[in-house]
């Protein structure tokens, strides 16, 4: 039955939004998690570590993420989870954004220069509290701007958690194309949705990094 | 467990990879020749064009850069027939790619731009070099060999996301996959090798750009 577009629809899609904003966030805690680890290893003084960090980091960024939420959806099912799309989404997503936010985060610890763990070791701080006093706070200061941007990265690329059936705000798009037969305004729409969510962050994100040179 | 995988189904359609390697291969290489292109006039602009034409690039690449590329392949592919514009699958895709591509592009050659200093381009013209010469010799090639890495990782992501098209049913690699896995429903094996197939792509491109920086940013 093919229906007009009317105000409903619209408002559907904007309800939509949520479950991207959702599977954002899901992504950005795993991701976080995942991120955090691989940043360690890569700034590890062991080679063995930085190898396993890197040869992490090349797969992931050289693999589409889109073979990953197939890999995920159609492979856990395998070893005999029957996952819903939305479980399978977060877990590949999180390693999606594991990989991209260790490299950021890495860079941002070896910016830190050495004499900094030096000073930091010489008023008998721990390596813990080395950590949580002098390198991460200096080290957030390099990383949240590019933090920032990659959840743009990661806001727009959930769209592709529609090609599983998770029903974010391009899913929503296609199921309204597909009832009211007008791709082009629905299209159009979905993309406006995820300019408002995207362009404020990317200002955001391009704020912090002046101040940061300011700063600096 | 008593799942047993079973690759030789996969490799048996081994004609259907190898058609969809090729396309993913041309569309890679169409995309990136266009939108390299594209996107350097476009940064051109953004830099040094008159004030309007900055707006509008600016718009431009923050509109682009801020949607996801499904949502433009969708528009171009889906949307424009509505308008009366209709485009074989590939013509969509290479349009929307190189689209994409562009404007990632001239924000990343844009910012390669802004770190050739003033006095560069002023040593330049005062060597009797005209605009052109300038800009080829003292801001192009300097600002391409800067911001190289992150160009051609880039590239590496767009050749990627190529795999995009085949949710408009581009019969590229990814899409072969798709096809072995309705007459096999071998869906894990069938993945795994594809996935396995980018990787090497991508590694033999990141190899590929190396060796390219050598010959062209080589200094006497």
């Amino acid at each position: 039955m093919i229906r007009e577009l009317s105000w409903l629809d619209l408002a559907y899609l904007v309800l939509a939004m949520r479950w991207t904003i959702v599977l954002t966030l899901l992504a950005l805690s795993g991701g976080g998690i995942v991120g955090l680890l691989v940043a360690a290893c890569g700034a590890s003084r062991h080679a063995g570590w930085r190898y396993l960090a890197k040869a992490y980091v090349s797969l992931v960024q050289g693999i589409p993420l889109l073979a990953w939420l197939f890999i995920f959806y159609f492979g856990l099912s395998i070893v005999g989870y029957n996952l819903p799309p939305w479980i399978a989404a977060t877990i590949g997503f999180s390693v999606y954004a594991g990989a991209f936010l260790g490299e950021i985060w890495r860079g941002a610890l070896i910016s830190i220069p050495r004499t900094q763990w030096e000073a930091a070791l010489a008023i008998g701080l721990t390596y813990f509290e080395q950590l949580r006093h002098i390198i991460i706070p200096q080290a957030a200061r390099v990383a949240i701007a590019p933090t920032v941007g990659f959840v743009v990265q990661l806001i727009k690329n959930t769209s592709l958690a529609a090609v599983i059936g998770f029903v974010e705000l391009t899913r929503e798009g296609q199921l309204t194309t597909s009832s009211t037969f007008q791709p082009f305004a629905v299209y159009l729409i979905v993309a406006a949705l995820y300019f408002c969510l995207c362009y404020p962050l990317t200002r955001y994100s391009r704020t912090l990094e002046r101040k940061r040179r300011v700063v600096r | 467990m008593a799942y047993k995988f079973q690759f030789r189904d996969v490799f048996a359609q081994k004609d259907a990879i190898w058609d969809g390697l090729v396309l993913t291969l041309q569309l890679s290489a169409g995309t990136i020749a266009l939108g390299f292109v594209a996107g350097v006039l476009v940064a051109t602009v953004l830099v040094y064009g008159k004030p309007w034409a900055q707006n509008a690039a600016r718009a431009y690449v923050e509109v682009i850069r801020n949607t996801p590329l499904i949502v433009q392949l969708f528009l171009i592919f889906f949307g424009l027939p509505s308008l009366g514009v209709k485009l074989d699958v590939i013509t969509a895709s290479v349009i929307a790619l190189t689209i994409n591509l562009a404007a990632y592009t001239a924000e990343i050659v844009r910012a390669g731009f802004e770190s050739i200093p003033k006095s560069q381009i002023e040593a330049g013209t005062s060597l009797g070099l005209t605009g052109p010469q300038v800009f080829r010799h003292v801001v192009l090639l300097p600002a391409l060999k800067n911001v190289y890495p992150s160009l051609t990782s880039q590239f590496v992501l767009m050749m990627l996301a190529t795999s995009l098209v085949s949710q408009i049913s581009a019969a590229d690699l990814f899409h072969a996959g798709s096809i072995i896995q309705s007459r096999t429903f071998r869906d894990f094996e069938v993945y795994t090798v594809i996935a396995l197939l980018y990787l090497c792509l991508s590694l033999l491109m990141r190899g590929g750009f190396v060796v390219c920086y050598r010959i062209f940013f080589r200094r006497p």
